[in-house]
């Protein structure tokens, strides 16, 4: 039997709820949201740690208190919701097979779809560590999983590789929690977390950062006993005879996150350099009618815009739904000097909304010009004092400004003065 | 002069304070009174969990309100783990009344059902 | 008093305890590991070698070709993934094209079908092959295995037939008693009339309790890269270089869960532990690999892991009784094509050695396969919707990457040969083998275990004894 529903939404977690929300205050009211855990929030459950909400509700809440004010709104608007309820089929034309235990294996037939499936991280595997394979080498996320929602330790003597948030937060949860945490290791010249996180996370509790370092060496037969250290060279390659060595009984990665697109291999999208699919301003991929926001677009550092992107994919779903948007004829947006990417990749020729292009810096910068140009107009042009990767900038452009008739394709570029 | 980075969002300025407590750095007011506090008094945040007894292997979040001493927050930790708590348990909850008298309460904020 | 002891339930041993198992013996299987095929026989290619490759004549050869043409029937009885994918053995010089007239030859002594393709033919079955290739070599019978679950399965063939497994238990000492043998483990002692010593990279240090060894295993290191099973078509066939005295080379493999298998290095090393990977070494095998195929996207990779071959001085397998006692049978040596000879080795060794110390007599009732397993990814939607009736845990998905319900994990504890470990979840059932590795499942492991076996998640170990996963339960009160 196949059930037929105006939107699904995949993924109950901060992304989902703001794309359900807002489909809903837009008239959409046939909407059921797919959760595999057992509670909607997504990762926030164990994101304990505060800091979040400034931009949303003006204040400093926690990860769990920030979700809570968004399942009460899913429970006041009644928006259905099924929780330990795994996706795990969608196909181009929005048939969403889930799985659980009272359902069974059901397929649902949607008008609109909206992926919101968040990311995962990297891990050991994917970097290549060297050395031997003990136990005690986990990811960041995971510890956090076991400390924050479990109440366990999953070591004594910590070395944090990766200087991304979640590796920063753990550091300082892990010694609050009694743990010893010697080090955190960032293998580029520059952290990859925000700065008040070093103050409050590393600084706080005299934990050295060490940048331009990383693991060469893993030791321990069955419990990891020791790492070795090198600093790198520009090219990010050992560098002989700078070996330091640090006896842990843990290595936690915090050496990136990865869009979990899964689900996407047997739709049309293709995968952008983000590694979530290709977006227009809509958050609509290239498969009609499946829009894509949140961690699993691209990685967010502050869950306040993976809200509002939730709500403009949560908009355009409506939009779609009701006939209102059609797939057109699109501009294409490109990366230029310095930016390693920019959503959305595409702007639909028949919008008529200010557009937020969002976006990366590659590397660090200082006193630099954003420009956004067609041709040789520019469109936009932002004077900013410093930018770096791990803070995603935005950028509002005014249709107006954009000459929709030749359509040559946009670009973002830094300019350094 | 002493130069730090602000903490209280995430725009994290760099700040700098000199002896007679001006501040330059700061994007906004906030920033201002951080540095003079953090020179004075530094003041944190510390958020945590409590063992929830009645459900398995269950912890629930916990944080101070209003901020602590930043040289209690040891202090602090060793009452937040000396407490275990029942479920159902509701945001705003209070675990501990006035910890250390710090004038701050530990309070649940999270929804365990 | 044992009739039969065996020492290793690695691929060989467990074959073994499963052929002995037909007949009306006491056998029982000791191994130091927490798992069944937790060493050699979990780290290796994969690979069903057609048997073209080792010397004429050899052990190799012989039971190489036997064991290729055993695996069909025993992998449907044991429920094994078995693919025939065929090998293709690349000459990328008119030099290595001499090589593959030779090894053509080779195959034709050693009675294993091979065919030569011209660039042209090989460029239609492989479009992502080197275009300046010059030459192949294809084996139609090289097969690809899932190697985990051909020893689980075996053993639990093994076990279901009768035969009795101690894992955890390592074999201390050993003396003859003339008429018997005294076993003695970190456990218990134990006395049994023959001896079979398959301890895969400890063979030759088990033979030396009762009697000096003239031969010494050498481990022989193999690093791998696992990429995930992203790129469908990336090769359709096992896809070797010319081999050299240094083994067979890095090949390139499609895996039987779908993913690709790229290595294995080869370097000697005096650590029967020594599991570690170099990213030197690594970086080699990815250049190699490039050779043959030009485009592996080497961002897909999950993982890289290291396997340890038994390479021993004899250069062949070493199956033969011990000097002193013809009641100790020797299985040492196994390196590639192990594997694949493993079947053949397990009935040359009961034939041609157990049945002459002892009486045979075969079981009326001995069953050849194992009680079906319930995979869901294999079924149709209704027949899953049935399952999940009868047990809703078949609707739970535990590991998301790999879509593995919380049934499916459930049913591998009711077998003769249960995981105990997170690791061994994994081997069996895939649970944690997709592209997070176990990021997001692993703690609903780690609680179906400790539920499971009654104990602390404290308590749960990732693979070997003293991998715990976590160190320290907080929030207790003090």
């Amino acid at each position: 039997m196949m059930i037929e529903k105006e939107l699904v939404v995949i993924g109950g977690g901060s992304a989902g709820m703001a794309a359900a929300i807002q489909a809903y205050n837009e008239g959409i009211k046939d909407i059921l949201i797919l959760e595999k855990d057992d509670k909607l929030g997504g990762i926030l459950n164990q994101c304990i740690h505060n800091g979040f909400g400034l931009t949303e509700f003006k204040e400093e809440l926690t990860g769990p208190e920030y979700l809570s004010r968004f399942v009460q709104q899913i429970n006041e608007l009644h928006i259905e919701y099924k929780l330990s309820s795994t996706v795990i089929e969608l196909t181009k034309d929005l048939k969403v097979v889930y799985s659980n235990c009272q359902d069974g294996l059901s397929i649902i037939k949607a008008k609109a779809v909206v992926l919101a499936t968040g990311c995962y991280e990297r891990n050991a595997g994917a970097i290549l560590l060297a050395g031997d394979r003990p136990s005690g080498i986990i990811t960041a996320g995971t510890a956090q999983k076991y400390l924050n929602l479990q109440g366990y330790l999953v070591g004594k003597k910590v070395v944090i590789l990766g200087s991304g948030d979640i590796g920063l937060i753990m550091a300082r949860r892990m010694t609050l929690e009694g743990a010893k945490v010697l080090a955190v290791l960032e293998i580029m010249p520059y952290s990859n977390g925000l700065n008040r996180n070093i103050a409050q996370c590393l600084n706080d509790y005299d934990i050295p950062l060490y940048l331009s370092h990383s693991v060469s060496k893993v030791i321990g037969k069955e419990r990891l006993e020791k790492i070795i250290v090198s600093r790198v060279d520009e090219n990010l390659q050992f560098i002989p005879n700078t070996e330091i060595e640090f006896e842990c009984d843990t290595l936690l990665l915090s050496v990136g996150l990865i869009p979990n697109v899964g689900l996407l291999n047997n739709t049309t999208c293709s995968i952008s350099s983000t590694k979530g699919p290709y977006v227009n301003e809509h958050m609509e991929t290239q498969t009609p009618g499946l829009f894509c926001c949140g961690n699993c677009l691209h990685v967010h550092d502050l869950v306040d815009f993976v809200t509002q992107e939730g709500r403009t994919a949560g908009h355009g779903a409506a939009l779609y739904i009701k006939g209102l948007s059609k797939h057109s004829q699109t501009i294409i947006v490109k990366n230029g000097h310095n930016i390693s990417y920019v959503i959305p990749q595409y702007i639909k020729v028949e919008n008529t909304e200010p557009v937020e292009l969002k976006f990366r810096v590659k590397k660090p910068c200082k006193n630099v010009n954003v420009i956004v140009k067609q041709d040789d107009n520019v469109i936009k042009k932002l004077i900013k004092t410093a930018l770096i990767p791990s803070e995603m900038e935005i950028i509002k452009i005014n249709v107006n400004d954009i000459n929709l008739i030749n359509n040559s394709d946009i670009l973002v570029e830094i300019q350094e003065k | 002069m002493k130069e730090l980075t602000c903490i209280i969002c995430p725009r994290g300025c760099r700040l700098k304070i000199d002896d007679q407590l001006n501040v330059t750095g700061n994007f906004c007011m906030r920033g201002k009174q951080y540095a003079i506090n953090e020179l004075t008094h530094p003041m944190r945040t510390i958020t945590s969990t409590v063992r929830v007894c009645n459900r398995l292997d269950c912890v629930v979040a916990v944080k101070t309100v209003p901020e602590i001493p930043k040289d209690k927050i040891f202090a602090v930790m060793n009452e937040i783990n000396k407490v275990k708590i029942n479920a159902p348990c509701h945001i705003g909850q209070i675990v501990i009344k006035n910890v250390l008298n710090l004038n701050s309460d530990i309070i649940v904020c999270q929804n365990i059902e | 008093m044992r009739d039969v002891i065996v020492i290793g339930a690695g691929v060989v041993g467990s074959l073994i305890a499963r052929e002995l198992s037909k007949y009306h013996l006491d056998v029982l299987i000791v191994d130091k590991e927490n798992d069944v095929g937790n060493v050699t026989s979990m780290a290796n290619s994969a690979i069903v070698h057609s048997g073209y490759d080792p010397e004429p004549n050899s052990l190799k050869a012989k039971l190489n070709v036997l064991g290729n043409k055993m695996f069909k029937q025993l992998c449907q009885d044991l429920d094994v993934n078995y693919g025939q994918i065929g090998s293709l053995t690349i000459a990328l010089s008119d030099e290595q094209v001499l090589i593959l007239h030779d090894l053509a030859k080779r195959a034709k002594e050693n009675g294993v079908n091979v065919q030569l393709l011209s660039a042209e033919e090989i460029i239609k079955i492989e479009p992502n092959i080197n275009p300046n290739l010059k030459m192949g070599l294809l084996a139609p019978t090289c097969g690809i295995v899932d190697p985990f679950n051909l020893c689980a399965h075996a053993m639990e063939c093994a076990c279901d037939n009768g035969v009795e497994l101690h894992l955890n238990e390592e074999v201390l000492n050993i003396v003859n008693c003339n008429s018997y043998f005294e076993i003695k483990t970190n456990h218990q002692t134990y006395q049994s009339k023959i001896v079979i010593d398959a301890a895969g990279l400890n063979s030759d240090k088990i033979l030396n309790f009762i009697e000096p060894c003239d031969w010494k295993i050498t481990p022989r290191k193999g690093e791998y890269y696992v990429l995930d099973h992203y790129a469908p078509g990336l090769v359709n066939h096992v896809i070797f270089p010319i081999p050299t005295n240094k083994g067979k080379g890095i090949l390139i493999t499609l895996t039987t869960s779908g993913n690709y298998l790229v290595g294995p290095s080869s370097e000697f090393i005096d650590d029967n532990e020594d599991f570690s990977t170099d990213s030197l070494t690594l970086a080699n095998v990815k250049k190699s690999a490039l050779e043959m195929i030009p485009n592996i996207p080497f961002q897909h990779v999950i993982r890289c892991f290291s396997g340890l071959r038994a390479t021993s001085t004899r250069h062949d397998f070493v199956i033969e009784s011990a000097k002193s006692s013809k009641n100790f049978i020797v299985v040492g040596g196994i390196e590639s094509p192990g594997l694949a000879s493993s079947p053949a080795i397990a009935k040359y060794v009961v034939e041609e050695f157990v049945s002459k110390l002892i009486n045979l007599t075969p079981k009326d009732d001995f069953n050849p396969k194992i009680k079906p397993y319930i995979n869901l990814k294999s079924l149709s939607n209704e027949k899953r919707n049935e399952l999940i009736k009868q047990n809703p845990e078949y609707g739970t998905i535990i590991c998301g990457c790999e879509k593995i319900s919380l049934g499916e994990i459930k049913d591998l504890f009711k077998r003769s040969v249960p995981p105990y470990t997170v690791k061994a979840i994994k081997k069996r059932i895939r649970a944690g083998f997709g592209k997070c590795q176990g990021g997001f499942c692993q703690p609903s492991i780690v609680s179906i275990l400790a539920k499971e076996y009654h104990i602390s998640p404290l308590d749960v170990l990732y693979d070997k004894n003293h991998s715990n996963i976590l160190v320290c339960r907080l929030k207790d009160g003090k």
